[in-house]
């Protein structure tokens, strides 16, 4: 049996409370919270005991999906990136790359909404960035 | 916040307006009731009679969109007692005449016709709150999703500054922040008129230090903000949308325009953990990996940088969704060649001031508040300390307006809408854990029992909402939280949801929309 232990912050509210995700053969089992964070000091509210469910569920998301003829049909990487990329240049040729929009996630890491803005505004030139925030 | 929430517990008074703390942010909510606890005067100002509001020492419920009366309204009381802080207005402030000219008129007898408050009860908020050696405002989207919203949030400020609650231990006016990374979001850029570290891209200094950085040619063209891309995939100068993690069809407001919008779109890209309403419309959907399968930070509403830390391997064939980005970014010609998040918090202090002194080693324990501007910076627990971001503080007058839609003869009833404990934002997350999901595994709608007698509703019935944009159906809750006049509904569930029925119009400065207001019919459904 392989048993680890990971701290982490919760991604559910503001609060940022930190927990252990307790992982066993690498299935998340349970949370731990932990004592000396100076934001929850040990406790965690309802949505942070629970919080490895939803990032176990079966619905989850696993392969890419590409629409075809009008319906889904799962991709690999490669061709949803590819179509990806090559849809997105073909309208920034065409039409500039201020006809493209992006909305980051209040969800996402810092890195990765780092990373975003800058497809945006480095990789597309538009400032056509905006989050959530206000919703 | 320009505060942490530790120092809530030594707060002297507590006013939380707009916030339903308990629910939506539960481990603040410990902390005022510590504050309570040591002897801290507690006010609530709330349409809903919610939790919190059972144990404050004054609860208040103002008629939805009048928050300016009401602030204007305490204002008035201090400065007519002389409960205000001379001192700090004089040293650390300035236009202070104009608020205190601006106030003179709104008397409690004014105000509480237009919040329906009554009087001796602001004349009591104005008391505590002036009074207290430190007082702390606590609020939420309840404050920031009018199309007053600026107006409300300066008004706050005003108050704040009034009585020189600002700058110091355990005072400060303090948004909770929604969602667990919005705080990071905008840190980082994610803004249509700012780089990372809230640099205005319509500088040119700014346009040509990220020039230099990332060798490339920028816009110095403000971009656009959300419910302006909408709009702009309506009327076709807007071609192509890339969603990461996020939901619009549940979260923005007037749902049949968001569909419209986005059904639009010549490319829809959305990047998701899970297969959305929104996601269903797209041309491609990418898997991203959730937060237990990747490293990197989250920023949390105190400005305390945190750590994310890999738990596990990507679900299934998921990805992290910087290594989504970046292999995006490679094929259309700009390289990005990171090797870690890691890797990415190196460019981000190094181009943003208040982040300079952030590593993942100085992470370890604790995190770090910004700003933090150098590797030798221990962080700021609050802001403002010997002065403003400007110098001194502004103070702004400001008049009350009415929310833009109002009841009539067709939509009788106020709606505002809210979080429920167990749930969060769209529900995405919530309802895919079968625990949270199972405690409240549908919508509603809470309305007064006198009002459920007049339309013949009895409680669990199913009704008919209807605004003047959509429709939907949902059970009833009668409960005396809501007042006459008035219903509540959660805006976490697709089948009943509440979005459909909000009203887009927008703040002018902030373009918020007005989710806490609109007007609806309830009838009971054949
Ligand atoms: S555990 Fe609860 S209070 Fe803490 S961050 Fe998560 S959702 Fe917020």
């Amino acid at each position: 049996m392989d048993y680890r232990t990971a701290l982490t912050t919760c991604t559910y509210c503001g609060c940022g409370c930190n927990f252990y995700l307790e992982v066993l053969d690498g299935q998340i089992i349970d949370t731990i919270p932990c004592k000396t964070s100076p934001v929850n000091e040990g406790k965690l509210c309802v949505k942070g005991w629970n919080v490895h469910e939803f990032v176990q569920s079966p619905n989850r998301l696993t392969r890419p999906l590409l629409r075809k003829n009008g319906a889904f049909e799962e991709a690999s990487w490669d061709e949803a990136l590819d179509f990806t990329a090559s849809k997105l240049r073909e309208i920034k040729d065409n039409c500039g790359g201020n006809s493209v929009g992006f909305l980051s996630s209040a969800k996402a890491t810092n890195e990765e909404n780092y990373l975003f803005q800058k497809l945006a505004r480095a990789a597309l030139g538009t400032n056509n960035i905006d989050h959530c925030a206000r919703l | 916040m320009t505060n942490s929430v530790a120092e809530l517990e030594n707060s002297a008074c507590i006013f939380v307006i707009g916030s339903n703390t308990t629910s939506s942010h539960p481990l603040v909510a410990t902390r005022i009731f510590r504050a309570k606890q040591k002897g801290a005067k507690l006010i609530v100002a709330d349409p809903r009679k919610i939790q919190l509001a059972l144990m404050a020492d004054t609860y208040v419920r103002q008629n939805l969109g009048t928050d300016v009366a009401l602030i204007n309204g305490i204002m008035h009381v201090i400065l007519d007692r002389g409960w205000q802080d001379q001192g700090f207005i004089e040293e650390r402030t300035e236009g202070f005449e104009t608020v205190k000219e601006k106030v003179r008129s709104y008397t409690p007898e004014k105000v509480s016709g237009i919040t329906g408050i009554p009087e001796e009860d602001i004349v009591k908020i104005a008391e505590d709150f002036g009074t207290a050696q430190t007082a702390s405002i606590v609020y939420c989207m309840g404050i920031t999703q009018h199309v007053t919203g600026v107006d409300n949030v300066k008004s706050l400020a005003n108050l704040a500054m009034l009585t020189g609650n600002v700058g110091k231990e355990s005072t400060g006016v303090n948004p909770l922040r929604g969602q667990n990374n919005v705080q990071g979001a905008c840190d980082m850029g994610g803004l249509p008129n700012v780089y990372p570290g809230y640099q205005a891209v319509n500088m040119l200094d700014n346009q040509k230090k990220f020039e230099s950085i990332w060798g490339t040619d920028l816009s110095d063209q403000v971009g656009r903000t959300v419910s302006d891309m909408l709009g702009g995939l309506s009327d076709g100068s807007l071609k192509a949308l890339y969603v990461m993690g996020e939901n619009p069809m549940l979260s923005d407001p007037d749902t049949a325009h968001v569909e419209k919008a986005l059904k639009a779109a010549e490319l829809l890209v959305v990047q998701d953990i899970f297969f959305t309403p929104t996601a269903e419309l797209a041309h491609v959907v990418l898997p991203g990996s959730s937060f237990a399968e990747k490293d990197g930070t989250f920023t949390n509403t105190e400005r305390r940088v945190m750590r994310v830390r890999k738990a596990i391997e990507p679900v299934g064939d998921s990805r992290p969704d910087w290594q989504i980005i970046q292999e995006i970014s490679n094929r259309l010609g700009y390289s990005m060649d990171y090797d870690s998040p890691e890797a990415i918090l190196k460019e981000i202090a190094e181009v943003t001031p208040s982040y300079s002194g952030i590593t993942y080693e100085r992470l370890e324990g604790e995190g770090l508040q910004w700003p933090c501007p150098d590797e030798g910076h221990p962080g700021t627990k609050f802001l403002h300390k010997d002065a403003f971001a400007r110098g001194k503080g502004l103070f702004h007058a400001i008049d009350f307006k009415p929310p833009a839609e109002s009841v009539d003869a067709n939509y009788p009833f106020w709606l505002t809408t809210g979080r429920i404990h167990v749930h969060y934002h769209t529900g995405t997350m919530t309802r895919n854990s079968p625990t949270l999901h199972s405690e409240v595994p549908e919508g509603s709608l809470e309305i007064n029992p006198g009002d459920a007698g007049q339309l013949g509703i009895r409680e669990g019935d199913e009704v008919e909402v209807s605004s003047r944009r959509g429709k939907i159906r949902t059970k009833t809750v009668l409960t005396e939280r809501v007042k006459e006049g008035l219903v509540f509904m959660p805006f976490h569930f697709v089948e009943s949801n509440a979005n459909a029925l909000t009203n887009p119009a927008l703040d002018p400065i902030a373009k918020i929309p007005e989710l806490k207001v609109c007007a609806v019919r309830v009838e009971k459904a054949a």
